[in-house]
Parts: structure tokens; C-alpha cells; sequence
């Protein structure tokens, strides 16, 4: 599925994942799965990190940001936040087809989606989301689009025409990237842009108010040409949790000291003991 | 039992192997004995002797060593070891890839899984042959309070396993093994430079043997020069919970948490840390656990092997005071 060289128009897609509150949801143990039904699902706190960033470059790149999502249909009011932070359009997969869905069908559903938008430049996603924690929808989407991507982005360093160079934490250090557009880049936080730290902004009450008139496109299954059904949702996802349970809370047993002298001989003591006083 | 192997992927983005690795090398070398297969290592060399990372691989507990021999500007593209990963296991055939979760193994990964069509389990704690003879992978979930364990249906599994979660294998430089240089060339994927590093790590807490960490118990940033000082002594390195990264007083890198960094020194000095399940989770490992805190209720208390009730500055001060002491006796000595 390479996309077709000269096609971009230049939009840039942000990927959105409408998420729980993770302090508030539950874990429902005996499927192995998030129970989303009650929670009510706000963006991924790194993709409006990606919002931020893809606002800004489309002042100096033009095109339209697109907020794309693959949620239940209650995920509406997420996409209207995304467009009140400044996306031009937004996009919900939604259908129970997708539901159950792994990175690998999750990323086979939007990348579809992605090409049935056509003329990007650019994708961009948070580092991972808060609920499922992989990190691996972003360079998954990459890899399905056959384009290159960076993850763990940290700074944006410079953009023109043809490329972005973006500095990406590979573990042992930092380096510098130059991706040829079209691209995808997962970005963490802190974020800078140019050197400037950035924030995802609060919509203004205006923005707000025109979020709630927007059109929120929904797409079922149907509506994305060419799609596999074998390969979404369920059907297309390969991992499954077999088994799933509260992390035992193992605790240490404590020995309180309350007389600073008390605790400090025998906090050097430990030190000692352990040959960590040299 | 069909015998079946299981393939590492091992890290070498600037010429040194990366030592999460070889930790990978010990659990492979156990599900691969327990299918009674062979344990096959993939790596990139840029070196003049690829015999030599071949090696180290090989003395800590492959069969075969399979390299890539690469020119040295191109071996930190993540998209060529992407394409050198994707070969070897066509090549291999393995049952288990097993691949560290670095931010380049969990940016790198992911590529080859939706490459070949498989699934893949983010940074799992552990993997193991279950009874019927299926590969399980453990991970953890929200925040680290849900443990789940998972089967892959497609083939072959793949892995990230969180670096320091298995010993690495003690090196034998007798063991023998076969080394092959994989003559199929890679080819440099379109679109990708990567021009060179950019900016160093300045603090490995993962790789600290003490860790002093502080908390909102820290009245001003200036205040850390303390807890610097008592890190200092004792060779270790200054962490933060999360509320102080989150207000801009400290970089992530030292952040101890579940969505920081995940530490376990022989020693955890913790002050004024009230012990959110956020940060337990990034620290419950530690081998010996001491916390200072004003709050005899803090949650920090179940998680201690030591549990002072008391002002984190005045007991900071005091170790201070006592270890330099100390120090100078010893050196008058």
C-alpha cells in the first residue's frame, strides 16, 4: 500500500486517541480489557501534544489538519475537542466491526483510513497513549503506509518543503533525523518547536462554541475502500489477554524510626553493610 | 516437542552492543530449551571484525550468530535494522523474536510486526512456555496495578521485554557457536537520514547503584543542591517523582515512575515521597528501600525496608554531615 509519489497536497493527519481517565476507569479482570462503557473518553494527553505541533507547522507548511480516530461512537465529543484546538476536520472510525481491536488491526484500520484521505504530508501521533501503553500504533501506521517515521520526538528542529529534521531519544542518546516527506513522527514531552517549548493550548470559548457546530465525519467499515475485513478489529487481531489480575501489592515491612540520630546511624549502617560507602 | 528456536534482536546503535541484550539472551536461552531449539542472535556490525560482536553474543548463550555488516554511518538508521530483523527471521523461522524495549527497540519493532502481519506485546516483564506448550507473554497494564498475560495468534510471537528485568548471562568465552554473515545486502530505506547524534544522555538512572530521590516534599528547585551533595557521596544519582517534572523543575530523564524510568538500585533513598502507585511502580524493585517522610501515614511507608518519620532536610543534612565525616577519617587512614 506505498502511497503514490506527488500525490501530497500537504494535509497533516493527527492521529487522536480518544482515552479514559485512567484514575477514574475500571479494569474489568475477567475479560482482560479496559471496561469503557461508563468512562467518558478525552484525548490522549500526548496526542494534543501532536495537535499542538501539527497546528503550528501548518502555518508555515498550509494544508488542513485532520483529526483521525478509531473509537465508540461516545468518542464524539473528544473529536470536537480536537477541533476546537485548532483541527479543520475530524474523522471517527466508528463501527463494532473495529471494536477489540489490537496495535496491528488498530493500525491496518487508520492507515487505510489515511489513504482514503490521500495528499498528506505528514502524520503525527503521540509516543503511546495512556491506556494501552505500547507505543506502537505510530510506527505500525508507518510501516503499513511504507512511509519513514520517528518516534520518541522531542524536538523539532527545523521544516521546509521537502523535509523535517526532529531530534528522536533512541535510549542512549539523542539524534538528529531528517525524514523526507510523507513521514509519520511520534512526539513525547517536553516538546520544543524551533527551539520554543510547546503546550497543548486551551481552546478559547469561541473555539469551543465552534467545535460544537462542527461535522464530525463518521466512517463505518464500508466506507473505507478496500479494506480487509479479516484484518480489523477482532478478527484481525492477533494478541489476546488470556489472563489478567491485580498486581500483588507484595510491601516491604518497614522499621520505623522517628529520632533523626537513630535513623541516620542506621541508615549508614545499611550503606556500610552493603559496601557503598567508599 | 517440535523443536523450535527463538531469535534476538541485538542493539547496536554506536559499535557497543547494548547490554538489555544480553538480558534477553537469558530468557531466550530458556524458552529455547524448553522446545529443545536453537537460540539465534541478529545484529548489525560496522566494525572491521564482525567476529568480534559475534562473540560476545555467542558467549552469552547463542547458537548462531547471525551479522550484517553495514558502513558505519548507516548503522544508527533504525529502518535498516528494521529490514536486517525482518531477513533473519524469514531466514530463521523462529517461534519467540524477542527485541528490548529501548525507545529505538520499541520504535523498531513495531515496523517488523506490521511488516511481517504478527502481533506484538509492549514491554512485557516476563515470558514463558505454559503447559500446553504456548508461548505467554506477561505485561503490565494501567499504570502497572493490572498484570496480564497474553498469547499471540500469529506466528512467530514477538516481544519488547523491559531492559532490566532479567539478569544478563555471565559471559563464557569457551562456549562455541556459528556465526554467519548474512551476504544479502540491506538496502537503505527511502526518505530516512539519520545525521548523527545529536545530544548525550546526561543521567542513566537505570544503570545507578543508589538512587536519591526526591519528591513534592522539596520546598524550592535550588533546595536540590542537597540531595546532590548526599547523591554525590554515595556515587549515585539525583530522581524526582512526577509531580516535579510536571512542574518543570527537573527533566523527565530523572523521573522515577511508571512513566518515567524504571530503576532498581541495591539502594532507593527516598525524601519526601508520598508513594503514588506511579512512582511504586517504577521503583519496587529496588534491592533496599529508605524513606524519609514528615507523613507517618504516607503510602511510601509499605514500600520501605527503613521508614523515618521526619523533616527530609534535616536527615539529608545530617547523612551529609556523618558520610563526610566518615569519608575524611577513612582517607586520614
Amino acid at each position: 500500500m506505498a502511497l503514490e509519489p506527488g500525490a501530497s497536497e500537504g494535509n497533516i493527519i493527527v492521529l487522536v486517541k480518544p482515552t479514559p481517565d485512567i484514575n477514574k476507569v475500571r479494569f474489568d479482570v475477567e475479560r482482560g480489557r479496559i471496561d469503557r462503557s461508563s468512562a467518558e473518553l478525552e484525548i490522549n494527553p500526548f496526542d494534543l501534544y501532536a495537535l499542538e505541533l501539527a497546528t503550528r507547522l501548518r502555518e508555515i507548511l498550509g494544508g488542513r489538519v485532520i483529526a483521525v480516530s478509531m473509537a465508540p461512537p461516545h468518542a464524539e465529543k473528544a473529536l470536537r475537542d480536537a477541533i476546537a484546538r485548532g483541527a479543520d476536520r475530524a474523522i471517527l472510525l466508528s463501527d463494532k466491526r473495529f471494536a477489540g481491536a489490537d496495535t496491528l488491526a488498530t493500525s491496518y484500520t487508520l492507515a487505510m483510513a489515511i489513504r482514503k484521505l490521500g495528499g498528506f504530508r505528514l502524520v503525527l501521533s503521540g509516543e503511546k497513549s495512556v491506556d494501552g501503553d505500547t507505543g506502537q500504533v505510530g510506527p505500525e501506521v508507518a510501516e503499513h503506509l511504507n512511509i519513514p517515521h520517528a518516534s520518541f520526538v522531542h524536538r523539532v528542529v527545523d521544516v521546509d518543503e521537502d523535509s523535517i529534521t526532529v531530534e528522536s531519544d533512541f535510549g542512549d542518546g539523542y539524534y538528529l533525523v531528517r525524514l523526507r516527506f510523507p513521514a509519520l513522527l511520534s512526539v513525547s514531552r517536553p516538546l520544543t518547536f524551533r527551539g520554543e517549548s510547546l503546550e497543548p493550548r486551551i481552546p478559547k470559548l469561541s473555539d469551543v462554541l465552534r467545535s460544537r457546530r462542527a461535522r464530525i465525519e463518521v466512517w463505518s467499515a464500508d466506507d473505507v475502500p478496500g479494506i480487509d475485513f479479516r484484518r480489523i478489529g477482532l478478527t484481525g487481531s492477533p494478541t489476546r489477554v488470556v489472563k489478567a489480575f491485580y498486581a500483588l501489592e507484595e510491601g516491604r515491612r518497614p522499621v520505623v524510626y522517628k529520632d533523626p540520630e537513630a535513623a541516620v546511624e542506621e541508615i549508614i549502617k545499611v550503606l556500610r553493610s552493603r559496601k557503598l560507602l567508599r | 516437542m517440535e523443536r523450535r528456536h527463538v531469535l534476538v534482536y541485538v542493539e547496536n546503535i554506536n559499535g557497543r552492543l547494548n547490554t538489555s541484550s544480553f538480558e534477553l539472551l537469558t530468557k531466550a536461552r530458556e524458552v529455547a530449551d524448553a522446545f529443545s531449539g536453537r537460540v539465534y542472535s541478529v545484529l548489525l556490525s560496522a566494525g572491521d571484525d564482525p567476529f568480534r560482536e559475534a562473540r560476545e553474543v555467542i558467549a552469552r548463550g547463542s547458537d548462531v550468530a547471525i551479522v550484517y555488516r553495514v558502513e558505519r554511518e548507516l548503522l544508527p538508521n533504525y529502518l535498516l535494522h528494521a529490514e536486517a530483523l525482518t531477513s533473519a527471521i524469514r531466514r530463521t523461522r523462529p517461534a519467540l523474536v524477542l527485541v528490548s524495549a529501548t525507545p529505538w527497540g520499541r520504535s523498531l519493532a513495531p515496523r517488523v510486526a506490521a511488516r511481517l502481519g504478527v502481533g506484538l506485546t509492549a514491554d512485557c516483564l516476563d515470558v514463558y512456555v505454559d503447559e500446553s506448550g504456548e508461548i505467554v507473554q506477561v505485561r503490565p497494564a494501567f499504570t502497572g496495578n493490572i498484570i496480564a498475560h497474553i498469547k499471540t495468534s500469529s506466528s512467530p510471537v514477538m516481544a519488547t521485554i523491559r531492559p532490566g528485568v532479567f539478569s544478563p548471562p555471565k559471559p563464557d568465552y569457551s562456549r562455541s557457536g556459528e556465526v554467519i554473515l548474512a551476504d544479502e545486502p540491506l538496502t537503505p530505506p527511502e526518505g530516512l537520514e539519520v545525521v548523527g547524534l545529536s545530544r548525550e544522555r546526561s543521567v542513566r538512572l537505570s544503570e545507578a547503584s543508589v538512587i536519591v530521590a526526591v519528591g513534592r516534599g522539596l520546598r524550592r528547585r535550588e533546595d536540590v543542591a542537597l540531595f546532590e551533595e548526599l547523591a554525590k557521596i554515595l556515587g549515585g544519582e539525583v530522581a524526582v517523582s512526577k509531580p516535579l517534572v510536571d512542574s518543570g523543575w527537573f527533566e523527565k530523564e530523572r523521573q522515577v515512575g511508571f512513566s518515567g524510568n524504571i530503576v532498581r538500585p541495591r539502594v532507593y533513598l527516598a525524601f519526601g515521597i508520598s508513594g503514588a502507585p506511579q512512582h511504586i511502580a517504577g521503583m519496587r524493585d529496588s534491592e533496599f528501600v529508605i524513606s524519609v517522610n514528615i507523613d507517618p501515614s504516607a503510602p511510601m511507608a509499605r514500600h520501605s525496608d527503613i521508614f523515618v518519620v521526619g523533616d527530609m532536610y534535616e536527615i539529608a543534612q545530617k547523612l551529609v554531615n556523618r558520610l563526610k565525616a566518615f569519608k575524611s577519617y577513612e582517607s586520614r587512614n
